[in-house]
This record gives C-alpha cells, structure tokens and sequence, in this order.
C-alpha cells in the first residue's frame, strides 16, 4: 500500500467513525526501539521519513521543512526528511548538547518510541543510555560501505544491553543499484560475526529512506525482496515473550500510610506476576507473609504482572520499607554484597578500582566499591583485554569514559537481585559519584556466583592472611592426627550418607576429632540463598570447599557426603583444600539407588516434579581418577568404613 | 502468557506512577507545578493514583500571573476541592496589578510574572523537585530532555551538564540549593493525552471545548475579551464566534481557532483532521528567543 492510499484510508476513518477509531488506538501497545549507524548512514531520513508518512508532521512544521529543504537541503528531491528530526544537527554546529533524543510516533497497530543517538564520540554512553529501555534496535548499514567496525560497535552494545530484537537497515540502495548480489554479500557479512551476540530475532531489510522504498511504502525496485517493510515488521514484531513474568519480583518503592488501618507497599512490579493470598518474603530480612489484598490503578483487582504500578497489602505485621523486595517464598532472587557484573562508563572522570561510590539498584541505593576490573572489552574488535594485575597495580585498574568491562562490585550491605539477562529491572543498576553527584556509570549484574577462589582475591587491600604462631606440626601433635576431608561423591541415594555416619562413629570410636557436612547442615544455614542451577550448585561446592579448607587446617578430618555432579567443580574443590583432599567415589548403579530411593525423589523427578535432579534431568560426571571407589551396592557398610579407614592410614592422615 | 499484556496508555500510566513514588520518597519537598491546563490535569489525576488511597503527599504550585482565563481560576478551586489538595498561589509581589501584556508585551510581561515568578516561588518555599507537565514531543528541544532534569542553585539548566538516565533508575542526588525538574508526562504525546483524557473521563476547563464567546480579530489570530481589561483597537468589534482553545495560558496571549468540537472525541478527530501543531495558538513561541534559551532561563 503506498503512503498516500494509507493516509486517505485513516481518514476516512477518522471522519466516519472517531468513536471506533479512538477505541483502536486506545487499546494498542507500545514498542521502545533505538536507531543507531554512523553518521549519515541515513538514520534522520529514516526518522523523519517514518514520521511523515505515519501522519505525525503537522502542516505547519512540514511547511517550514519544505522552506528550510530549499535552503540546507542535502538533496534534490523536494523535501529532505532529515530536517524533521534534525533538531540535533543544529545544535552539535552551536556545540550544544550531543545526546539521546526521542522521537514518538504511531500507527494503528503501536506506539513507537524511537531513541535516537547520533553517532560519534559520545557512542558507547549515548547507546547504553538509549538501548536499555529498548525493545528493538535498528541498525543501519549505508549499502556501499556494507558492515563496518562501528555496524559491530552498535551490535555488541544492544547485545550487551539487552536488546534481543534487531533490524539491520541496509540503506542507500539507491546508490548501489538496487543490487540484490551486494545486499546478500553484506547479509553474510553480518551473519559471520553476529553468531556471537545474544539476538534471539535478526531481520534485514533493504531500503532507500530518502526515496522511501521499503520504508512504509513497498520498493517497486527491490522487486526480488519479499520480506516486510519497515514499518509492518515494526508493527508486527513480537515482544510479549521478551518479559520475564516468571520471577515475581517486587521492589518496594514506596510505604503508604494513609490512616491507621492501612499500611500498603507502592512499586513496579519489575518482572513476573502477583496474586492475592501469594506467600511472599520480604527481602533481605526474609520475614514471610501473605498478599491480602492488591490494587492496581483502576482500584483493586485479584492479580497483578509487569510492568504494572500497585500497591499491595500483607496479611501479617512484616517489617517492609523502600530498598525492600517482596518475592515469592519458593523463588528467591541471589541476595548478597557483592556481585560480577559489566560496566559501562559514563564521565571523564575515570573509574577507578577501589573507589567507593553510590549504587542505585532498584529501589535501594547503597555505597559500593569497584573491587576490581577483570578485563575491558574492545568495542571495535569485541575481544577481551586482561587486566594483568588486579589491585597490585592501581593503574591499570581503571575505565574510562566509554570503555567496557568486566567489574566486580561489593557493597557496604547486602541487595537482591537476578542476573540481567534474566531480569533486566533486577539485575540493572547505576553509578553515582559521592561528590558531585553525578551518574558516571551503567552496570548490568552477570549470571556468575562470586568465586574467591580463583576470583580477584581480598576486596580490602587489609585482607592479608595473618602468619600463625600454631604450626601445622603442633597440631597434629596435638590431635594425633592430620586435618583431611574425605570427599565422597555419588548419586542420591548410592549410600553417602550413611557411610558417612558409621564412618564418623568409627573415627570417633578411635579417638579422632572428625565432622560431617552434608546437605542437611549446608543447606539450611551456610548455603540457604542457593538453589540447584548449575551455577547454585557451582557455589555450594565452592563454599562447602573453604569450609573443609578450614576445618582442616584446624587439624579436624571432615567427611564431606554430596553429590557433587560435576567435575569441574570437585576439581575446584580439590584445589582449595589441596593437600588434603581425598575423593571417595560411592559407585553405586543408578538402577540401584532409583530402587532404594530413599526419600522418593526419583519418582518424583520422573513425573516432573524435580527439575534438574541429578540422574535424571541433570548429569551426574563420574570421577576419573579418584583416590578410593566403593563399591558399594554390594558391600556391607562396615566393610567399607574399614576401606577407608585403612585409605586414611595410607595418606598418614591417622596413625 | 497471554493476555498478561498493558495498553501503551496504561504503560505509559504506571510510569508516571512509578515517577511520582520515586520523587516522593527521594525528595524531602517537592511540589507540582499547576498551570490549570489539559496537561496538568492528566498530571494531578496520575499523582492522585500514584497515592490512593491516600493523599497526594506534597502540594501544588500555580505561578500566577493574573491574565488567565477566569474559567481557569475557577476550575482551580475546584480541583483542590476534588483532590483535597494544597494549592500554593505565587504572584510576583514586583510585577502584582501593575504587569499587563497589553501594555508591556507579552516577552515582558511572561519573562517577570512567569520565569521571575517562578524563581521566586521556587527560592521562597526551597522545593528540591518540582514536577512539571512538559512532554518530549512539544518541540525539537525538548525531545532530549531527561526524565529528571537537573538545576542549578540558580534554577538554570545546562544543556551540556545532563545526567545519563538508563532503566528507570533515576538518580536524586543533589546538594543543598539546587534541584530537579521532574517530568513524568515525557513518553506522553498530545493524543495519548486526549485517549487518556477521554478514556478516564477527567475533568479539563471547559474553554477547550467549542462555545460561542467574545473575540476580535488580532494579528491574525483570535483573541477572547474574557474581561474589561482588555483595550480594543480602533477598527476591532468584538464578535461573538464558536472557538475553542488548544492551549490554556494568559488570555490575551492564547489564540482561539474556531471549531465545532464540543467533546474530546470531536477535538481529536479535528485535531486528526486539520493537522497544524499545537503550539501554533500559543503567541509566545512566535517571540525571538527559543525555547531552548527560556529553559536556560529557568522557564519550563
Ligand atoms: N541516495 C540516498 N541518500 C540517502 C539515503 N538515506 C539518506 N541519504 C542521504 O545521506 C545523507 C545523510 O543522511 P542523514 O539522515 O542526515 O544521516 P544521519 O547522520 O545518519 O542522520 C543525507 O544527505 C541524506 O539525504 C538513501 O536511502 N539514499
């Protein structure tokens, strides 16, 4: 349909029925996208030309348009739609402000808010700003150019914001012929290095902005292309799937206390979905209640869900105010003080590492240290630089406006959140300087758990480990016995545990200060914010270690009994507690231990009811080499307790 | 998952709920600019939802310059009767029943009882934000500007000196003296203001209906003689005309067109129709400086 039939079509809507007509626009949704390219690549043509063909120029600007076309007009044609938007251009002359504009536009279908961010020095900062609020990012590629590095530039930045919807623009097909054979080479161009990126949706369309052909209006040119225009893909793009409405997350912004019968709690609901009798805890005091009662704006309704703004009142007297998050009992956000995450820098002043500053996240803004860069990252090439000293050398220890990196984060206490990619409004937060004031960065939390064992080392650079007046020689003349951790992997339900028992019996029996960690102390104290993604598992592990390390070094035998699935993280294990560690592999068939299923979980995995059971939805990594396996589907358990026993002997841990 | 979908316009609603919780909890006094008109309308009825069912917790503030409509003052009374809320009035004491457009133009008459006005009203009650009804499509430069706008102790806005703004984490922080300008109507435009209007069904002044009232024809626009204080030209006659305002602002400074649009739904389909911009009635755009340099001055 060309432009002109579709503007004669809304108005006779317009005229014949307003009342209907209102009632569409009333009801349509709205789409957030980000325009980005070089300069003249074509991005305010393309603008502008959306713009006046969606009806959103009034006659008076378009005449001063016209005007100004004949007077700075790049080009011959009558109007220049440039101009429209070009608001910016003027000022970057005078030197005035080089930023984020938004431009708003719609058509029956949506809403568009367009962010457009020129192009040049400023792009990194300009394009986080722009794209974290974005849906949708449209990339332009001028035809003759093809992809450049800055095409790459803008694509690694949308990906790193978030963005999973892209356009790439490829523009100025006028100037290359309509040539389908340069627009499929500069398609494969793209495809090579995008692989990387985190787009879950990529459409290209070929164009002319200035001459509009696929812009609203279908190319007569561009005959061999059969895919959408612009505006129809605009239009049609799905975004419902982009909101996280698993996660219930509620940042109490809010407390609302208008008389003494009602105490609400005002926010966002930043992800997810909330219903009347819900169990929630309140984060991080983790006091738990019931949601009595939710009102929306329209007044109150049974359920809520994102992004909506409600107020919500609680069955129970909880302590909650603003900073809190209210979640569902059963599923806890990550709660601690420290996190990894990505930074984007924002001011000349340089960050540096070990400079403290205010942290907004949420609704909750903490003082928060840069504890270390772990790399920056090249924008232009998309590769990682390594910081070679972290903390040693403060120098190297810094990003400048613009630049990229990896960061490690710890707070003065402790927020809650979800990893970005996940859950945008959880995982994002901000920079603040403490002396002006001013916002220097944007960070967006990674899916990593925090790792001291081979991570940054000491936060504080007073951390040092204090030299003992106790050798390990005293101790063990002490005990009579070396500190050593009998690390006993298997799956559930091979007989862990209680080899574990009688072999703690024994120990003792024969005089021996030993302890157990297992799941049943873990789980409910040390370890009770993790859950059982792999990630979860990865640090439960890697606490569960340093505890061991501990202990051991205290001279106490530890017999620790968890699965412990992976290799890699038993790997970890054992380097933390090094010389002491001693894997013992519970070599029991699964057929075995699914028969003896103790406490019912197989069956409940396989109907469904366990994700992620070790076994069965997840993998359990058999050990290669360990240091003892039992056989123990087929022993008796004291036969076993005796193997080991003699095991600890050989190793000199017991005499 | 399904159906778990918001409108633009409701979209549009919780943020600037989530805007005006924000400032409230973040700023020890902010105040809402009130000037009466469609805008502000949607502003205080967004404010009002923002705290219910509480009250709004910080007062509003109209910066008077006592040229306005008298429909305007009334429809003042009784908003803060409807919402129950405190309405500051502001009247430059050195311009108070001697400043008059008719006599010192209205670049004079705006910069001493509106921009002066406005600093001194701001100066006096030591608001730390200030809530204003400003939309990001009203003008080109206006389409950068931020969400939380910052200020100096001088109440001055510098272009080159704006904080980033990512996510919906605005920062608050600032020192003693300056402030922030809010504007939680941003992502708004002038229909999403008319659909909401009409879909909420919240009161404006009936001066942006279409009515037959007292005009002359002035420099090409229609000027309404809402009172005797208004001289009349040799060769003007009044004439009684069916005219409506697209903006609300002193009477002598705010050209009426005529139009028969005497609901919303009318208004919208003419405005549909007609296309010519909003602002077009408004006298003030049409003096020298821009609106760039009125907002380095203080001006909104
Ligand atoms: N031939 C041709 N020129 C174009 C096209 N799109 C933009 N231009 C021209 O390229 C130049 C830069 O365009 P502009 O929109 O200002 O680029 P921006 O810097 O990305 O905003 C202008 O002279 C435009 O007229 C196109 O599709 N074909």
């Amino acid at each position: 349909m060309s432009d002109s039939t579709y503007r004669v079509q809304e108005e006779e809507l317009i005229r014949g029925d307003i009342a209907g007509y209102l009632k569409r626009h009333e009801t349509k949704d709205l789409l957030r996208l980000l325009t980005c390219g070089s300069v003249d690549d074509g991005k305010s043509t393309l603008i502008g030309r959306l713009l006046y063909d969606s009806h959103m120029i009034y006659e008076d600007q378009l005449e001063k348009v016209m005007k100004d076309s004949k007077v700075y007009g790049t080009t011959d044609e009558s109007f220049d739609p440039a101009l429209l938007t070009d608001g910016l251009k003027a000022e970057r002359e005078q030197g005035i402000t080089i930023d984020v504009a938004y431009r708003y536009f719609s058509t029956d279908k949506r809403k568009f808010i367009i962010a457009d961010c020129p192009g040049h020095e400023q792009y990194t900062r300009n394009m986080a700003t722009g794209a974290s609020n974005c849906n949708l990012a449209v990339i332009l590629i001028d035809a003759r150019y093809g992809v450049i590095n800055q095409t790459k530039r803008h694509s690694f930045i949308c990906s790193l914001l978030g963005i999973k919807h892209v356009i790439i623009a490829v523009n100025k097909m006028d100037l290359v012929d309509w040539s389908e054979k340069r627009y499929e080479q500069i398609k494969d161009d793209y495809d090579a290095f995008v692989s990387r990126l985190n787009f879950s949706d990529i459409h290209f369309i070929p164009m002319s902005a200035l001459k509009g052909d696929n812009v609203v209006a279908r190319s007569q040119n561009l005959v061999w292309y059969e895919g959408p225009t612009f505006l129809s893909h605009l239009e049609s793009v799905n975004i419902s799937t982009d909101r996280n409405l698993i996660d219930m997350r509620f940042p109490v912004q809010y407390v609302l206390r208008p008389n003494l019968d009602f105490r609400g709690f005002s926010g966002t609901l930043a992800s997810g979905v909330i219903r009347v009798s819900d169990a929630v805890a309140s984060l991080p005091s983790r006091q738990e209640s019931k949601i009595k009662a939710i009102y929306g704006p329209d007044g109150e309704i049974a359920e809520a869900f994102s992004p909506m703004a409600i107020t919500v009142t609680l069955e129970d007297e909880i302590d909650v105010s603003r900073g809190n998050m209210l979640v569902p009992v059963k599923n806890i956000p990550r709660i601690s003080n420290e996190f990894e995450s990505m930074v984007v820098w924002m001011h000349e002043e340089k960050a540096e590492v070990g400079r403290s500053y205010l942290i907004k996240h949420a609704t909750s803004m903490v003082p928060g240290v840069l504890s270390s860069v772990r790399y920056k990252v090249d924008v232009n090439t998309m590769t990682r630089h390594k910081q070679e000293a972290v903390l040693q050398d403060d120098t190297a220890n810094v990003l400048e406006l613009n630049e990229i990196g990896r960061c490690h984060i710890t707070l003065h206490r402790s927020i809650s959140f979800d990893p970005y990619e996940r859950n945008r409004a959880t995982g994002a937060f901000i920079f603040v300087d403490r002396l002006t004031n001013v916002t220097v960065g944007a960070g967006m939390i990674l899916d990593r758990v925090v790792s001291k064992a081979k991570n940054a080392g000491p936060v504080s650079k007073n951390i040092v480990k204090n030299d003992s007046l106790v050798s390990d020689e005293d101790r063990h003349q002490l005990l009579n016995q070396k500190g050593a951790t009998l690390w006993l992997t298997g799956l559930s339900g091979s007989g862990k545990s209680t080899i574990a028992l009688h072999l703690e019996r024994e120990l003792i029996d024969m005089g021996h200060a030993c302890t157990i960690l297992d799941g049943d102390n873990v789980r409910h104290g040390l370890n009770r914010d993790l859950g059982f993604s792999a990630e979860d598992r990865t640090e439960n592990i890697r606490r569960i270690a340093e505890v061991a390390h501990l202990f051991n070094d205290a001279g106490i035998i530890v017999i620790s009994a968890f699965i412990s699935p992976y290799i890699k993280d038993r790997q970890q294990a054992r380097q933390v507690i090094a010389d002491g560690f001693i894997e013992v592999f519970v070599d029991t068939p699964i057929e075995v231990c699914e028969e003896r299923d103790p406490k019912g979980l197989y069956k409940k995995a396989r109907a469904g009811e366990i994700p992620e059971f070790t076994g069965v939805t997840a993998p359990y990594e058999a050990p290669e080499s360990p240091e003892l396996t039992l056989a123990a589907a087929e022993t008796p358990v004291e036969v076993l307790v005796d193997s080991v026993i003699e095991k600890l002997r050989k190793e000199g841990v017991i005499g | 998952m399904s159906g778990y979908n918001l409108s633009h316009l409701k979209q549009l609603e919780a943020e600037s709920i989530h805007i005006f919780r924000e400032v409230a909890a973040e700023f020890t006094n902010p105040v809402m600019l009130y000037s009466i008109g469609k805008d502000s309308s949607v502003m205080l009825y967004l404010a009002h939802k923002a705290f219910a069912p509480g009250k709004i917790p910080f007062p509003l503030m109209h910066v008077d310059t006592q040229w306005k409509f008298k429909e305007m003052y009334s429809f003042r009374t009784l908003m803060a009767e409807k919402y129950q809320v405190n309405v500051k009035v502001w009247i430059n004491p050195e311009g108070k029943d001697i400043s008059n457009p008719f006599l010192h133009g209205s670049e004079k008459h705006t910069q001493v009882m509106k921009t002066d006005g406005l600093k001194q009203a701001l100066d006096h009650y030591r608001f730390d934000a200030v809530f204003g009804g400003a939309r990001r499509d009203e003008e080109k430069s206006r389409a950068k500007e931020r969400v939380y706008s910052f200020r100096n102790k001088f109440h001055q806005w510098d272009p080159k000196n704006q904080r980033p703004e990512l996510w919906n984490l605005y920062n608050a922080k600032i020192n003693k003296g300056e402030s922030i300008r809010v504007f939680p109507l941003s992502n708004w435009t002038e229909i999403d203001i008319w659909l909401y209007l009409l879909r909420e069904e919240i009161p404006i002044v009936p001066l942006y209906f279409a009515a037959e009232r007292p005009v002359v024809q002035r420099e090409g626009t229609l000027i309404m003689i809402d009172d005797d204080r208004m001289p009349l030209r040799v060769g003007e006659t009044p004439m009684m005309k069916k005219v409506r305002f697209r903006t609300l602002g002193c009477y002598p400074l705010t050209g009426a067109i005529e139009s028969n649009a005497e609901t919303v739904e009318e208004i919208v389909q003419e405005m549909l129709l007609t296309t010519t911009s909003e602002r077009q009635g408004r006298i003030i755009d049409g003096d020298n400086s821009s609106m760039e340099d009125k907002k380095k001055d203080g001006y909104f």
